[in-house]
């Protein structure tokens, strides 16, 4: 490579509880443009992984085709991962589950990757339930090929060369709520204070997790009359809820804010949401309240971002097909292999 | 009248309405001749069609073991489907039998002077002894068979222990059936001289046989072989290979201290997911596969390439139907030889595997998961319909116990400490097969990106061609080394001459004895090889330099295998004669001898493929 990522870091970086500092979860210099809302995106894993202290080699990162599905090679260096092909992220993500349910599967896709050429296979992951978190990093825009318009792309905007969208655009948070997603939330890559949380919740979420990240293209769709610019998303910004992620093993201390009102999710794995409501009685625990949501600021104008809903009672897929604990990849002959003598029993049955 | 006199060599046709039930009296029949020791092959003749539409169920009778399709009419058609009469009735061959239900007289235009009428009223018997009408329709089915163990003389205990086994668990239908059966065995003997010319008669030629259908062995061969995630999509032919997969694994893949499954079946929503999911299984450690029949095979190519390039150990079943686009669904052919050895853009082969009975669809399904995690590339076995989905006569199934998978190179983390260096893509052993590691393994060493990109050997993204070069050089040098792993060639020399050999493949085998006693009686030797693999070895090489004129024989229009040959080995096409059958049923040794022959008695002035009736 022509750009080498320095190695310099300071020496008091903070370890977490694995004695890792946050430069274990990096990976090498970026090649996206500057200031790709996906870079943003990847720094917000890299710390969620961080203060979550997932062991980073026991992350596994997937991804289709398109400037999203390139990133997941600048984060998380130490972890395996699989750049698929065009919209098919989702078939391999469900393989790679199945065969180890032990390691974490995050995976990384766009609008053109999931709402386009697999949206079949986003549609079909979501019904599914696996087991992992799925990213979106939503720019309305096909980067590679150099500024085509995309499906999640909003009717009316306009693109670099003024031309106005005509079509309808997809929402794939909606669509994620419909197709039975049991956790589903909406982020702005420049809001990392937002994204973070999120992450770390949907990461520890079991089940599937699907954050829609609203992740502008510098080069191809940054412009005025874009809906998915950065001055454009921030000017439209609503939030269904505040969220502050509180890991299992850390007592509650901070009280909730005056004048707010919270509200405690308990995870699967005793870590706890907390949730500081914005709005006046948004419940991210009911399906059919959160896509009214949406659909109301979508009516305003407005996008509506955060925790948009969860189900942490979720069941993942190896619960559905009752799968052995024990990851399938790690059995052997004698787990495996039923041998000679049960052979012939059936040997005999085609007598 | 003319009347066929036979014992033990014969066709026997049933023409029945789709969903009547009468596929397991068929069967029923077939499987008592064979546990009479005598050789059968049975072949359903379906539509793609739930019910209503006619169906046909042939079964040839071969004492010699001729367990090819034979062409020609049939012996004996038993007619129970009133729709196609007119042609059921051409289809028996002068002096055969036509038995039909006598409940309703044949119309006299049908009746022809060479053939022998059975009349049997069925309906009546079943109208006089059953109120309710499924019965009614069922039990029609058992009754011809009854009828027919009169007339040919099947033994009846053979017949009665038939009908215990079929219906092990509900006891209580197995009187009922039995009953019916000497309703039918009655009414025979009563109206008929019994048996007739055509009979049969105990032998002890089925011994350490069994009659399976290739799909169950498959299925059967990925539970041996440790397949522990399945991803499909339901199409026939090869929908039972995955049915038989999560039968067998239900009953034996569970973990007895919990009740848990050792093995992830996931319907996926097409075969691209189908063979999606076989992918991230196989990247991520554990046996994976797919199986699937011709559109599939067209929409798995994308992935096929990343499974290529991206060296991920899958495997892929593909039973092979008549194409192109939807073809004929319940019709056999071998036509996706190129498709599969080419299949995806770009500079890709893969190794092919080609099964000729069930006992090898069982090994070799086994054997191919071995294959493919030691060349870390996919390996598709090449079956078809006609051996899929039909009942054949084949050795049992084994397993050595002291087998153990052969899980390829794979680097554990203990391995991985005392490396000094991980490059996913260096060839170590330089036999164009590299190390790899599973995700999860190691904390520090052996994390790469897997991808469908060039790369360079430590898997990092290069578009500089000598990477790409080095890489693509190296994965061609994979596949010389998968020359030699695969299952070797089967070859018969007769040692009279070396002039003429016959290449053949997969289903066609079961016509190969016949058609070279056929030859033999015409004073025609020519040697035999049975290609079993994909790349092909240097036996097949040797074989070809060792003949003037050499006959491909397949199940296609356009000698795709021949192409492959002559592709592959640089063999100049003039040497390679086309014997080509695609008309969706079966190869006969009747067609394959009357090329071979023609051509051997005068290949001066005969063109080198010529059409040749085969029904």
């Amino acid at each position: 490579m022509s750009y080498q990522k320095s190695t310099f870091r300071h020496p008091k970086l903070a370890l977490n509880d694995l004695g890792l500092t946050q430069q274990a979860y990096e990976g090498p210099l970026s090649t996206l443009c500057a200031g790709c809302g996906h870079d943003s995106i990847g720094g917000a894993i890299i710390q969620a992984c961080h203060e979550l202290s997932l062991p980073p080699h026991r992350i596994a990162k997937l991804s289709g085709i398109g400037c999203s599905s390139k990133a997941p090679t600048y984060f998380l260096n130490k972890a395996h991962g699989f750049n698929s092909v065009h919209g098919r992220m989702p078939s391999i993500a469900t393989g790679a589950n199945m065969a180890n349910r032990d390691l974490v599967y995050v995976g990384m896709s766009g609008d053109g990757d999931s709402a386009a050429i697999g949206l079949g296979q986003f549609a079909h992951v979501v019904r599914r339930r696996l087991n992992m978190l799925y990213i979106v990093a939503n720019n309305g825009v096909y980067g590679l090929t150099k500024g085509q318009t995309s499906a999640t792309s909003d009717r009316g905007s306009k693109s670099k060369g003024g031309e106005e969208n005509l079509l309808e655009g997809f929402d794939l948070a909606t669509m994620a709520l419909q197709l039975g997603a049991t956790f589903v939330a909406r982020s702005f890559s420049g809001d990392r204070e937002q994204l973070i949380p999120l992450l770390k919740a949907a990461l520890s979420h079991q089940g599937f997790a699907f954050i829609d990240i609203i992740s502008p293209c510098v080069t191809f769709n940054n412009h005025g009359g874009s809906t998915k610019s950065y001055d454009y998303v921030r000017d439209h910004v609503q939030t269904a809820s505040v969220t502050d992620f509180i890991p299992v093993k850390e007592e509650i201390i901070s009280a909730c804010p005056v004048g707010k009102t919270c509200r405690d999710i308990c995870l699967h794995d005793g870590s706890i949401i907390r949730l500081q409501n914005v709005g006046e009685s948004y419940n991210p625990e009911n399906r059919q309240e959160a896509i009214t949501a949406i659909e109301q600021c979508k009516a305003e104008g407005e996008i509506l971002t955060g925790l948009l809903y969860l189900d942490h009672k979720a069941e993942d897929l190896h619960k559905v097909l009752e799968t052995t604990s024990k990851p399938l990849n790690t059995l052997a002959e004698s787990a495996l292999c039923p041998g000679n003598d049960v052979l012939s029993v059936i040997n005999d049955s085609f007598r | 009248m003319p009347k066929i006199k036979s014992i033990n060599e014969f066709v026997i046709r049933f023409a029945n309405v789709n969903g009547t039930g009468s596929a397991s009296a068929n069967l029923m029949f077939a499987k008592s001749l064979f546990r009479m020791g005598i050789p059968v092959s049975p072949r359903n003749i379906f539509p793609s069609n739930i019910q209503g539409m006619p169906t046909w169920y042939e079964v040839r009778v071969s004492e010699k073991g001729y367990l090819g399709r034979r062409g020609g009419g049939a012996d004996i058609v038993v007619a129970m489907n009133s729709q196609s009469l007119p042609q059921d009735m051409r289809n028996v061959l002068p002096g055969g039998y036509f038995l039909y239900d006598s409940t309703k007289p044949l119309d006299p235009q049908l009746q022809r002077k060479d053939v022998n009428i059975i009349g049997i009223p069925i309906s009546e018997i079943c109208l006089r002894e059953y109120e309710d009408p499924r019965q009614r329709q069922l039990f029609k089915n058992v009754i011809y068979v009854g009828a027919l163990a009169a007339l040919l003389n099947i033994e009846f205990d053979v017949l009665k222990s038939m009908v215990a086994d079929q219906f092990k668990g509900k006891e209580k239908l197995i009187i009922p059936n039995i009953y019916a059966l000497e309703l039918g065995h009655q009414a025979a003997s009563i109206q008929y001289d019994c048996p007739l010319d055509i009979s049969v008669k105990r032998i002890n030629s089925t011994h350490n046989h069994i009659m399976i259908d290739g799909n169950t062995a498959t299925g059967l061969g990925a539970v041996y072989g440790g397949a522990t995630v399945v991803g499909w999509y339901p199409i026939t032919p090869s929908t039972s290979v995955v049915e038989n997969f999560m039968k067998y694994s239900q009953r034996l893949r569970i973990d007895p201290a919990t009740g848990k499954k050792n093995y992830a079946a996931v319907q996926a929503e097409d075969e691209l997911a189908a063979i999606g999911i076989a992918i991230g299984a196989a990247w991520n450690g554990a046996r994976a596969f797919t199986a699937t029949s011709g559109p599939g095979i067209s929409l798995m190519t994308e992935f096929l390439g990343l499974a290529y390039f991206a060296e991920v150990p899958i495997v892929l079943i593909n039973v092979q139907r008549a194409g192109p686009s939807t073809g004929m669904p319940t019709r056999t052919q071998q036509s996706d030889i190129l498709a599969c050895a080419y299949a995806s853009h770009g500079d890709t082969k893969h190794v092919l595997l080609f099964p000729s009975s069930p006992k090898e669809c069982f090994d070799m399904t086994a054997e191919a998961f071995d294959l493919a995690e030691r060349l870390q590339t996919p390996v598709i076995l090449m079956s078809d319909l006609e051996l899929g989905m039909n009942d054949h006569m084949s050795d049992e199934l084994n397993w050595d116990d002291s087998r153990r998978y052969d899980r390829g190179k794979v680097l554990k983390a203990k391995q991985l400490d005392k490396l000094e260096e991980f490059g996913r893509y260096l060839d170590v052993d330089n036999d164009g097969i590299c190390y790899r590691t599973y995700p999860g393994a190691h904390p520090e060493i052996g994390a790469f990106f897997t991808r469908g990109t060039s790369r360079d050997r430590y898997a990092i993204y290069s578009e500089q061609g000598d990477v790409y070069v080095d890489n693509v050089d190296r994965l061609n040098r994979k596949f010389k080394t998968a020359s030699q792993l695969i299952p070797a060639p089967e070859i018969t020399i007769t040692g009279k001459t070396n002039k003429a050999g016959l290449i053949y493949y997969g289903t066609t085998s079961a016509a190969i004895q016949e058609t070279l006693d056929i030859l033999e009686a015409k004073g025609l030797q020519v040697d035999t090889l049975r290609i079993r693999a994909f790349p092909f070895s240097e036996e097949v090489e040797a074989f070809i330099d060792a003949h003037e004129q050499l006959f491909v024989i397949e199940q296609n229009r356009d000698g795709q295998l021949r192409t492959l040959l002559v592709n592959e080995l640089e063999i100049h096409p003039k040497k390679l004669i086309k014997v080509l059958h695609y008309d969706g049923l079966p190869i006969t040794a009747r067609f394959i001898s009357t090329q071979v022959s023609e051509h051997l008695q005068d290949s001066s002035s005969k063109p080198s493929t010529k059409t040749v009736e085969s029904r």
